[in-house]
């Protein structure tokens, strides 16, 4: 009697679906960004130290760039400044800051005290840019190629690893990029 | 022995499940209003997982639900809307799954179980039904 | 010193499990009497050592010793006493030991109650209890142990979770668990019968009372959590579809579904099969809640820390219990014949469909709860699945489940002679349509399609469960408890079908900003807001709101809502203010400071509400009266005799 067996089958089914949901399960809360391999959003936006130049997405279009999401009320972002700062010296890409629901006076003041790893930091007072990125709690930080389409996301305070296994074999060679 | 970690998790989780969004914005349309509530009732808020953005008191959900009013103001469908946030956090968001293939067998699962167990019943009871033509009219179970 | 004698009884716990599982499956298999013979002392000894643990850190609680890990990272000395106690079940490693202790009542209860049974049958049911306590006693020392101590001790505690600080909560979870583990025992009641190979339909009958029982305390241990969510979770809803309400809900509806199909095997030995699959779907479902909670592999409100390692102990331990009884039923399921025949109209037709859809029911939760998982390994991507999902694909198998409920309560066995029951049913159903719609027409202007038809469907359950006991009642004949019990339980499930329809129809609900003086009229109330004080409380700062509540010109209530902040964990919890008027739940929570002494407000008004809790309440006592039945203990007796006169020829 073969029916006799359906309900051993179904859960061996459902054992698979679970044992694959704990391997997986690191991962889990982690959102694939539906900006993946698709344009970055167009953006225009005030520059926190330079007011006279605003930041502009058309300006970054021919090179890469690194666009980290922080704010500083945020505890993993202090956590990553040091990571932040080794990338800038590295030299390897440039890092545009977006400072999240901020104020500038306390974001200026964490750039002097921390060391500023950013090449320019755009302002986001209200929280629509993040938006328009699909940011949901910083850190968060996008690579972004010459095209403007956004090749990778990491969420969460940006680690030697992440920088190693992920940023830098996306990126083209040094020797080209000095030529 | 304490797991830092996990007690790291156990606060954020808290600060989300603690506290009530209060959002005393009203669209001066009662028919916009009522489509805002809806549809801010049916988007998952990105940071306290399991809370719409109605619920969720965090300043990402009070930024959505503006984002919400804004594209309601400008005169966006519902599923416009819909995918508008779609296209910036992904289905991720959204406590409807989408009517799309890659759904179908979720959406379809009430109506085959159902239908399976129509069919599975009505089996049982024709043959029990024989079953009992068959026999004499005798005593039967008590009530 | 009193932790690690906690920790020596947890393990000599383990031991006596183990010896339990072993003579109690070993002994009947190989025919050794004086191994069964053992099989009671050990669960006696078992008991003894789980009740020791628990005591242990009891007193580790209530002594604030913050050299338990434990009770540091869950406890505080500013906590007041009651929530010391109760904070035991605040987190993973505590609600664990809950279980087991629970497991351990359960088990000594049967172990009484199994004086009367066939002694083979009585082992093998211990033996299976003291195997899925083995389980977990495992799984509690390898992975979850609430006893283990840190060096030095914290100066003090990081205090309880400050939303679990409630009385609601307190008593939540033991109930809860006590209806999940209640389900061990159908579990343990079919494995045996498996074992044993004697597939008649004694084990039905020893199993129902049992499974009545922990059915009772998992309606109300639902309730409770539905309660506690709607005050102090903070949504004002009773209901989320959240995966930690889904993992209880789902046995819930499997057990409802056994309940009804154990009567139909008791009664007719007929489902036998069904019934034995269902006893192991029930349990399954217990422990595939305790897995997703635990193992963090899906989103939740209520999870607390997960942790993988936890999460691949559970999905071994599932397989082993779980694969074992299914491969047990696949082996024995076929053997199980019967000629018994019922027709169309018959109550086991009725039965049937109440079966099915209450598994399809369980089915679609199943499939909406872990759909993300599935859709991952599936390899289509993610997908959230909330209310929206939830709310129309459940409506689809209640609606039918609630008409063929009025319809088979009038059916016969066998013969449905539903046609003797034409008047009835058109009068009750009449009567139901007229009253159902006048309500909903006449006291509501307005309102959805579900209205009319849900209280319409409520009124003709209450009717129709109504006429059976009524006529016995003519008729001057006696009214068993079982019969009272059932009558008593559909009435709650027609409570539960008008509060639902009446509250997902008329709430009304608003946000407001309101400054000292000002008022706002919600759902025909006007509340006045008197601003905001500072309130102190014994491990909290406060902000208290009055705000006057009142209906045409009469104050109705005044109502007190606070935002507190707790010392220890510093975070903002809302603190609801909620008061009954009029069958309605008037609900308001603070929101923010808006400057100069304004407030953001939300009030809510739910009529009806409170009926859902007491429908559930309602339903549990139904089955407390069908489980204290004396029919179950004085024919057990002759059953059990029957079985022990047989017992040599088999």
């Amino acid at each position: 009697m073969k029916r006799f067996l359906l309900p051993l089958g179904i859960f061996a089914l459902v054992a698979v679906v679970l044992g694959v949901g704990i391997w997986r399960s690191p991962e889990k809360g982690v959102i694939v960004s539906p900006l993946l391999g698709k344009p970055a959003p167009q953006f225009s936006l005030p520059n926190l130290t330079d007011p006279a130049h605003p930041v502009r997405s058309a300006d970054l279009r021919g090179r890469w760039y690194l666009f980290n999401v922080w704010g500083t009320w945020c505890v993993e972002c202090r956590a990553e400044h040091a990571m932040l700062l080794n990338v800038q010296r590295s030299g390897r890409v440039a890092l545009i800051g977006l400072n999240w629901r901020d104020n500038d006076a306390e974001a200026l003041s964490w750039l002097q005290q921390l060391g500023n790893p950013y090449q320019t930091v755009a302002v986001d007072r209200s929280g629509r840019e993040a938006i328009d990125w699909g940011v949901y709690a910083a850190p968060e930080t996008f690579l972004v190629n010459p095209q403007g389409i956004v090749v990778y996301k990491h969420i969460g305070a940006l680690t030697e690893e992440a920088w190693t296994r992920e940023i830098l074999p996306r990126l083209p060679p040094p020797v080209a990029s000095k030529s | 022995m304490i797991r830092t970690g996990q007690v790291l998790v156990l606060t954020a989780l808290l600060a989300c499940a603690a506290a009530w969004a209060v959002d005393p914005t009203h669209l001066a349309d009662p028919k916009l209003q009522a489509r805002y509530v809806a549809l801010t009732h049916e988007l998952r808020c990105m940071q306290c997982q399991n809370e719409s953005i109605a619920d969720s008191p965090v300043d990402l959900a009070a930024d959505l639900r503006r984002s919400v009013r804004e594209l309601l103001e400008q005169g966006k469908s519902d599923a416009e809307i819909r995918a508008w946030m779609v296209a910036r956090y992904g289905d991720f968001i959204l406590f409807r799954p989408r009517f799309i293939w890659r759904n179908a067998w979720l959406w379809s699962a009430p109506l085959v179980l159902l239908a399976i167990g129509v069919l599975v019943s009505w089996r049982i009871v024709r043959t029990r039904a024989a079953l009992v033509a068959a026999e004499p009219d005798g005593a039967d179970g008590e009530p | 010193m009193l932790p690690e004698l906690g920790h020596f009884a947890l393990i000599l716990a383990l031991l006596l499990a183990a010896l339990q599982a072993l003579f109690g499956l070993a002994g009947p298999a190989l025919g050794r009497e004086r191994w069964m013979a053992a099989v009671t002392p050990a669960v006696a000894g078992q008991a003894v050592m789980v009740a020791t643990a628990f005591a242990c850190l009891v007193s580790a609680f209530v002594g604030n010793d913050f050299s338990v890990a434990y009770v540091a990272e869950n406890s505080n000395s500013a906590l007041p006493l009651f929530y010391r106690v109760t904070a035991l079940w605040g987190a993973h490693e505590g609600s664990l030991l809950l279980w087991i202790a629970l497991l351990a009542s359960w088990t000594v209860a049967v172990a009484i109650g199994a004086a009367r049974l066939p002694p083979r049958f009585a082992a093998r049911v211990l033996g299976v209890l003291g195997l899925v306590s083995f389980g977990f006693l495992l799984f509690t020392l390898a992975t979850s142990n609430p006893f283990l101590s840190i060096d030095p001790p914290a100066p003090d505690g990081r205090d309880l979770n400050p939303i679990l600080q409630d009385p609601g909560l307190a008593v939540h979870p033991p109930i809860l668990y006590t209806g999940y583990v209640g389900f061990a025992v159908a579990f343990a009641f079919a494995c045996a019968a498996m074992l044993e190979g004697r597939l008649d339909q004694h084990w039905a009958r020893w199993t129902r009372p049992w499974t009545t029982a922990a059915w009772a305390f998992l309606t109300c241990g639902i309730a409770l959590g539905s309660f506690w969510a709607y005050y102090e979770l903070g949504w004002g809803g009773y209901w989320f579809w959240d995966p930690v309400e889904n993992a209880s809900f789902m046995p819930w509806l499997v057990g409802t579904a056994l309940v009804h199909s154990l009567a139909v095997t008791d009664k007719r030995g007929l489902f036998k099969s069904w019934t034995l699959l269902l006893a192991i779907l029930a349990f399954s479902l217990s422990m595939l809640g305790t897995f997703l909670v635990r193992s963090g592999v899906l989103v939740s409100v209520h999870s607390f820390a997960a942790d993988p390692t936890r999460g691949v102990f559970i999905l071994a331990f599932l397989i082993i219990m779980i694969g074992g009884a299914l491969t047990l039923y696949a082996w024995r399921a076929p053997l199980l014949k019967s000629s018994a025949g019922f027709e169309l109209g018959a109550r086991e037709s009725f039965l049937l469909f109440n079966n099915v859809l209450l598994v399809i029911a369980a089915a679609t939760v199943f499939a909406g709860t872990l759909a993300p998982l599935i859709s991952d390994a599936l390899r289509l991507g993610t997908v959230s699945v909330g209310p929206p999902y939830f709310n129309p694909t459940f409506m689809l198998s209640m609606l039918p489940l609630l008409a063929l409920l009025s319809v088979g309560i009038h059916a016969n066995w066998k013969r449905g002679r539903l046609k003797d029951r034409q008047r009835t049913l058109l009068y009750t159903l009449v009567g139901a349509a007229v009253l159902g719609c006048g309500v909903a027409f006449g006291i509501w202007s307005h309102g959805a399609l579900l209205t009319p038809v849900g209280m319409t469907l409520a009124i003709w359950i209450a009717l129709s469960s109504l006429v059976d006991p009524f006529d016995r009642w003519r008729r001057g004949l006696s009214l068993p408890r079982a019969v009272i019990g059932m009558t008593v339980a559909h009435l709650g499930v027609a409570l539960a079908v008008l509060a639902l329809t009446t509250v997902q129809s008329f709430t009304s609900e608003q946000d407001v900003a309101l400054a000292p003086g000002a008022s706002a009229t919600v759902g025909g109330y006007d509340f006045r807001f008197e601003g905001v004080k500072p309130v102190e409380g014994p491990n909290y700062d406060a902000q208290g709101a009055t705000l006057v509540v009142s209906r045409h010109g009469a104050r109705v209530a005044v109502l007190k809502p606070e935002k507190r902040q707790y010392w220890v964990q510093r975070q903002v919890i809302s603190e609801t203010a909620i008061r009954m008027s009029r069958g309605s739940n008037i609900l308001v929570a603070l929101g923010e400071d808006l400057g100069g002494g304004r407030w953001s407000l939300r009030i809510q008004i739910r009529p009806l509400v409170s009926l859902i809790w007491l429908a559930a309440l309602v339903m549990a006592i139904g089955g407390a009266l069908a489980a204290s039945d004396r029919r179950y203990r004085t024919q057990q007796v002759a059953a059990a005799a029957g079985a022990a006169a047989a017992e040599p020829a088999a």
